[in-house]
């Protein structure tokens, strides 16, 4: 059971290959075949010739949390709708229903959202 | 599919989603509207679950019996009275939002879900849903910063309680193959062939459940929620999550795990026992009355839990009793802290009680009555439920059980006749303001019930007596 | 021979990984190692024949979560570095915690057997012959038809839950209003318009809204905007 599962990943294997193949190589041949002078300067932030005022590191702001958790919610409304896709023809009159139930529930949160104002941007 | 079997949920699930619509849509302010709209809607699904057949449901999912009838009627009663004392209260405190409502519809249908539960599965989803709101609405006064923590810790430990309570399902489904109730008890009917892989999943449902119902040592959240949420949300989780949290308790025990009784019978007799101790003694330093009765709360679930330890009959009963007496005292003594407001800003530290007799002699005597029962003397109503259960347990040979009950109830009436000894004899404080109509409402209730329950207890037995034969049978 | 290779490669992998998070002194690599310790729990999955969790997974835990996981780090204000001291300091209580549950684990392994009627209880994980995401989705929607909807309605008090505890009206700042902008008449029009004649030549007037005149300053928080 797992061992011809496991064959058909064999092509992703072989492309994770190449692409990690490829990026050792751009960023060992750059190592390799670079004159690298390093000195303080050249590692310093670069803000348009002066002196960065703060941290790169500062707060973000609270809503692109929010943006980010409905992301998430509709991300795994659409992950319940890849079996339902698949199995569609199996499952009937029932499965249809209650995956149109499920949609609904959430578009009345999504009715909630836009007429909240959340999915503005100021 | 017996989709019948489900109205309340459904009726529930519906509403919530109709009410989010009438909320959002206008442009004015609609937490009333709403509000009276969440009522209206428990009201509606207890008279369905009242009228609900028996019967189980979605493969066996959920049920519905003589159980789930007495826990929802339970659970609607408190979530409707939760809501009406939130109503004056929240529009002072500008928390008239009309997600509040909606969220306490959906905390509200999570706690059908569990006490309808029947596999490990419709359980979690619903104590899920129930937690997910119940975090929201701990912070919901998110401006405060104690309120914020509260919903912080809340959602942090509750968490934690959820994972350890799937770690526990998920070796109980590995060990017995399945995860519906009856198959489970199927698969225990010989208790010597229940392994050690099964005895740790369930004591791991325990201690998440054991978080979700606040018992000591898993109630270090309590104090702190309780204090920091607005005082309606920690009257609502005081009441209708704490009945449904310890109906799923003896669910669980006494359905899946009833041949286990043996080995759960330990675990619940030592949470029981440091439950019922702390409460009694942790209470007695607090000056902040929310916060006291936290660890009231916390003492009372001990109390509760003596008549599931004595995996009886006769102890479920008393459980059952209990946390219906639990509940409908708590809410009138929770209507009076909601009620505490002087100059247009609510207070909670006891000393803010002072001299109540003199300034409102009414509240004063409702919350003497409330306090009374809850230390447990005759003839108010929480003296009924302290006797069933502890009767229960000497019967069942748990003497030390009843002995400690006794004492630590003792001990808990110091604190609660403090309250009242403040009340009546010390200075006033100031008057509080005037009260409003719905807290004034719920008060009566609930004190009316305390008062009179001794006089026709017959009702409220029998349909414990009854849900007990289901929930054993 | 392959599958018990890659197990233990993804398994070592994800260990490793899962004590990077725990250990690093950046947050932000901390999240980082969670990513790969998702990748390889992926990994996990497929071998033991669970795709559609495994595809789930990099989807959503990876693609959204540890996104999540990235603001939140961002925006706590917090130092760090001076955090973990409290970890040297807790780490032998730590420890010994995890010692004994490690120590529990084994003697529940020691018992370990099934249940006599565990294989006859035990539904079949999935049935020949169909992909695994087909065979959840035969039970999903069916047989499960209760929980998925209580799924449903656990996913909207997340949404209601973080607009309420995060949104705010935020008074002076300029929204965008669709309606209006659909609804301006006469402003905005597609003519026509001879080749090098200027607006006035063709008499166009412009309305003389001072929004209208003066394109908004935008702010710019990152790069270098508001530094000139």
């Amino acid at each position: 059971m797992t061992q011809p599962l496991l064959a058909d990943y064999f092509p992703i294997l072989v492309f994770l290959g190449i692409a990690g193949g490829i990026a050792i190589a751009m960023v060992g041949g750059a190592y390799l075949a670079a004159r690298q002078k390093p000195y303080a300067e050249k590692l310093s932030t670069y803000e348009c010739g002066f002196a960065p005022f703060e941290d790169t590191r500062h707060r973000f702001d609270v809503r692109f949390y929010l943006v980010a958790i409905l992301f998430i919610i509709f991300d795994l409304e659409v992950a319940f709708l890849f079996p339902w896709a698949i199995a569609l023809g199996d499952i009937g009159w029932l499965g249809f229903g209650s995956m149109m139930g499920f949609l609904f529930v959430l578009t009345v949160g999504f009715v909630y959202e836009w007429r909240k104002g959340a999915l503005d941007w100021e | 599919m017996n989709w019948i079997l489900a109205l309340p949920e459904l009726v529930l699930a519906l509403s919530g989603l109709a009410i989010l619509g009438i909320g959002v849509l206008p442009k004015r302010n609609t937490h009333f509207a709403c509000a009276m709209a969440a009522v209206g809607a428990f009201l509606l699904a207890a008279a369905l679950a009242i009228g609900a057949p028996e019967g189980s449901a979605f493969g066996g999912q959920i049920v519905s019996d003589a159980f789930t009838r007495f826990a929802k009627v339970l659970i609607l009663i408190g979530a409707a009275a939760g809501v009406v004392l939130s109503l004056d209260y929240n529009a002072r405190e500008g928390l008239d939002r009309f997600e509040y409502p909606v969220l306490l519809v959906f905390a509200t249908l999570g706690m059908l879900v569990m006490v309808s539960a029947n596999d490990l599965m419709s359980l979690y989803i619903g104590l899920e849903l129930l937690s997910l709101s119940l975090y929201v609405v701990a912070a919901f006064n998110r401006d405060d910063e104690r309120s914020a923590e509260a919903g912080l810790k809340y959602f942090v430990l509750g968490a934690l309680a959820s994972g350890l309570l799937l770690y526990g399902s998920s070796l109980t489904y590995g060990f017995t193959g399945t995860t519906n109730f009856d198959r489970i008890a199927d698969a225990l009917s010989d208790p010597s062939k229940a392994s050690s892989g099964l005895v740790v999943g369930m004591v791991f449902v325990i201690v998440g459940l054991a978080f979700k119902v606040s018992a000591v040592p898993f109630h270090m959240w309590t104090p702190d929620v309780y204090e920091g949420a607005p005082t309606p949300v920690t009257a609502f989780f005081a009441a209708a999550p704490k009945v449904a949290a310890i109906g799923l308790f003896a669910r669980v025990l006494g359905g899946p795990f009833g041949d286990l009784a043996g080995q759960w019978q330990q675990v619940i007799v030592l949470i029981s026992l440091l439950s019922m101790v702390l409460g009694a003694f942790a209470a007695i330093g607090q000056s902040n009355i929310k916060r006291l009765m936290a660890y009231s709360s916390i003492g009372h679930v001990g109390y509760a839990l003596v008549g599931l330890a004595a995996a009886s009959e006769a102890g479920m009963r008393g459980l059952l009793v209990y946390m219906a007496i639990y509940l409908l005292m708590n809410l009138g003594a929770f209507a009076v802290l909601v009620a505490m407001r002087r100059q247009g800003r609510a207070v909670e530290r006891v000393e803010d009680l002072a001299g109540l007799a003199r300034t409102d002699l009414s509240m004063a005597v409702w919350m003497a009555i409330f306090m009374f029962s809850m230390a447990g003397i005759p003839p108010l109503a929480g003296f009924f439920g302290k006797m069933f259960v502890f009767k229960a347990a000497i019967d069942a040979g748990l003497w030390t059980l009843a002995i400690v009950g006794v004492l630590s109830s003792v001990v808990s009436a110091f604190y609660y006749l403090r309250i009242v000894k403040v009340m009546f004899f010390d200075e006033p404080a100031g008057a509080l303001d005037p009260r409003p109509a719905s807290v004034s409402f719920v008060m009566a209730a609930s004190g009316v019930f305390t008062t009179l329950f001794f006089l026709y207890p017959a009702p409220l037995v029998a349909a414990a007596q009854a849900a007990v034969a289901a929930l054993l049978g | 021979m392959i599958a018990a290779l890659s197990f233990y490669a993804f398994a070592a992998i994800l260990i490793a990984s899962a004590v990077m998070v725990v250990t690093s002194r950046n947050p932000v690599h901390s999240v980082l190692f969670l990513i790969l310790a998702f990748f390889n729990a992926a990994g996990l999955f497929l071998i033991a024949g669970a795709e559609f969790l495994a595809m789930i997974l990099v989807i959503v835990y990876v693609g959204a979560v540890a996104v999540l996981f990235l603001f939140v780090v961002m925006m706590l204000d917090i130092d760090f570095a001076q955090l973990r001291e409290g970890f040297q300091r807790y780490a032998p209580i730590g420890a010994v915690i995890g010692a004994i549950l490690l120590i529990e684990l084994f003697m529940v392994l020691a018992t370990w057997r099934f249940a006599p009627e565990a294989a006859t209880l035990r539904l079949n994980p999935m049935p020949s012959g169909v992909t695994n995401a087909e065979a959840l989705g035969r039970i999903l929607y069916t047989d499960n038809v209760f929980l998925f909807q209580a799924c449903g309605l656990v996913l909207l008090v997340a949404m209601i839950g973080a607009i309420v505890l995060t949104l705010r009206e935020r008074p002076g700042t300029r929204r965008q209003s669709i309606a209006e902008q659909v609804a301006r008449a006469g402003t905005v029009s597609v003519r026509s318009v001879p080749l090098g004649a200027g607006l006035k030549e063709i008499g166009i007037a412009r309305p003389p809204s001072p929004e209208e005149e003066e394109p908004k300053q935008v702010e710019h928080h990152h790069g270098h905007g508001g530094h000139h």
